[in-house]
């Protein structure tokens, strides 16, 4: 059997928009430990106007680098105005990889919106992490375009990863 | 083990698809990195109905019936092995009969129904099996180009097994005047790929002096990649 094709989100998607979706702080996770974070950024277009419809998703391990065991990975968050999202999360621990490999930890990011035929996704790395050296996904992309993965710590507990969905400094999209 | 292939050429709409005026200044310019399915990729968020709990009926809100034609929409989740995808979580949304969705941002002059909001969330059963009730949706304008009507549709999300097999897609009506004209749909190169996107007209969903019925199967990335032994 063949796949079903990829429709667009459109822009009218909030009518499935739960925002407190944003926290993964919430419900039974609020028991997890680990270090509270925001993920935030703006996502643009070609011409640099801020996408305000579109819906972003997260999927994430939990602080101790596994999936779905205690801590509920998944978020999502509508943009604003100004194409600005931001989650609240944990950061995740680094994830086993291919083979013998670590994963650094990291954060994948879906992004839908009306003009997407399929959503993009993307990951955010963690800035100055020391494991980003050795990831075998990173280590895919070309130099030049990593820093498009690499969320910054633009205030304490705060990481920035803006998104550009094409042209200038063009985020880098993962066909996964 | 599952894997998950890319789909195959053609199959699906390419992101910069000119005729959709949206995808212009949206498309990426650089081809994306492929990777190889990690952790990352092969794991899926569990939606348990506790924690999202499922809500199959959009032809009442807050216990009076909306206004149109009522509908039972249903069929399955599969993979391309044809397995049923079990404990998959649909997010379904759509316009109302007159063709506006519940939403600020439309601003379509068509009336509101305010006892219809426009969404459900089911999960497919141990068969695949999923099914909701709601009301025919309407056509309506979208300024894309001259005359441009969006054909009625009926938007779905599907979280799979793996964060790899995460779908939203569109389900169309048979018959639709509207679908040869519309650059979304016609986006999809082959033809076969664009036919299954429109639902079937099917008695079998449809109950005797209630509502008739159409059928959408939805197929995810993925296939079993240890199948078991050959049937000799």
């Amino acid at each position: 059997m063949t796949t079903t094709a990829s429709q667009t989100a459109g822009p009218y998607w909030h009518i499935i928009d739960y925002p407190e979706w944003a926290d993964l702080r919430r419900g039974e996770n609020a028991a997890v430990a680990g270090t509270s974070i925001t993920l935030t950024g703006q996502i643009t277009d070609g011409d640099g106007a801020p996408c305000g419809d579109a819906m972003v998703e997260i999927w994430q391990a939990g602080p101790d680098g596994a999936y779905e065991a205690g801590f509920h990975g998944f978020g999502r968050c509508a943009s604003d105005d100004q194409g600005r999202f931001c989650f609240t999360t944990l950061k995740p621990g680094p994830v086993p990889g291919p083979g013998n490999s670590l994963q650094a930890p990291h954060i994948t990011l879906a992004v839908f919106a009306r003009g997407l035929m399929n959503h993009v996704t993307t990951r955010a790395y963690f800035a100055a992490e020391p494991l980003n050296e050795a990831d075998p996904i990173l280590a895919l992309v070309p130099e030049g375009r990593r820093p498009t993965m690499l969320a910054r710590e633009t205030a304490p507990g705060v990481w920035t990863l803006d998104i550009r969905l094409q042209g200038a400094d063009e985020t880098v999209f993962l066909d996964i | 083990m599952t894997e998950f292939p890319r789909p195959e050429p053609g199959t699906w709409p390419p992101m910069n698809s000119p005729a959709y005026g949206s995808t212009r200044k949206r498309h990426a310019l650089h081809p994306p990195i492929t990777i190889p399915h990690t952790l990352s990729e092969t794991s899926a968020p569990r939606f348990s109905p506790s924690a999202y709990p499922a809500y199959a009926d959009m032809s009442v809100h807050e216990g009076v019936a909306a206004m149109g034609e009522r509908i039972i929409v249903g069929g399955r989740v599969l993979d391309e092995d044809g397995r049923p995808v079990r404990g998959a979580m649909l997010e379904i949304w759509q316009a109302n009969a007159a063709g506006r969705y519940h939403h600020v941002r439309d601003q379509h002059d068509a009336p509101l129904d305010p006892h219809f909001a426009g969404s459900a969330r089911v999960f497919s059963d141990d068969e695949g099996r999923w099914q909701v009730t709601t009301i025919k949706p309407g056509a309506y304008p979208w300024g894309n180009h001259a005359k441009a009507w969006r054909p009625v549709h009926i938007h779905f999300g599907l979280h799979g097994q793996g964060f790899a097999q995460r779908m939203i897609t569109q389900m169309y009506f048979p018959g639709d005047p509207l679908l040869p004209l519309d650059p979304v749909f016609m986006a999809t190169p082959d033809a076969a790929a664009r036919e299954r996107l429109i639902a079937k007209f099917d008695l079998d969903y449809a109950v005797e002096n209630w509502a008739l019925g159409y059928r959408f199967d939805i197929v995810l990335r993925g296939r079993n990649a240890t199948p078991m032994e050959d049937h000799k």
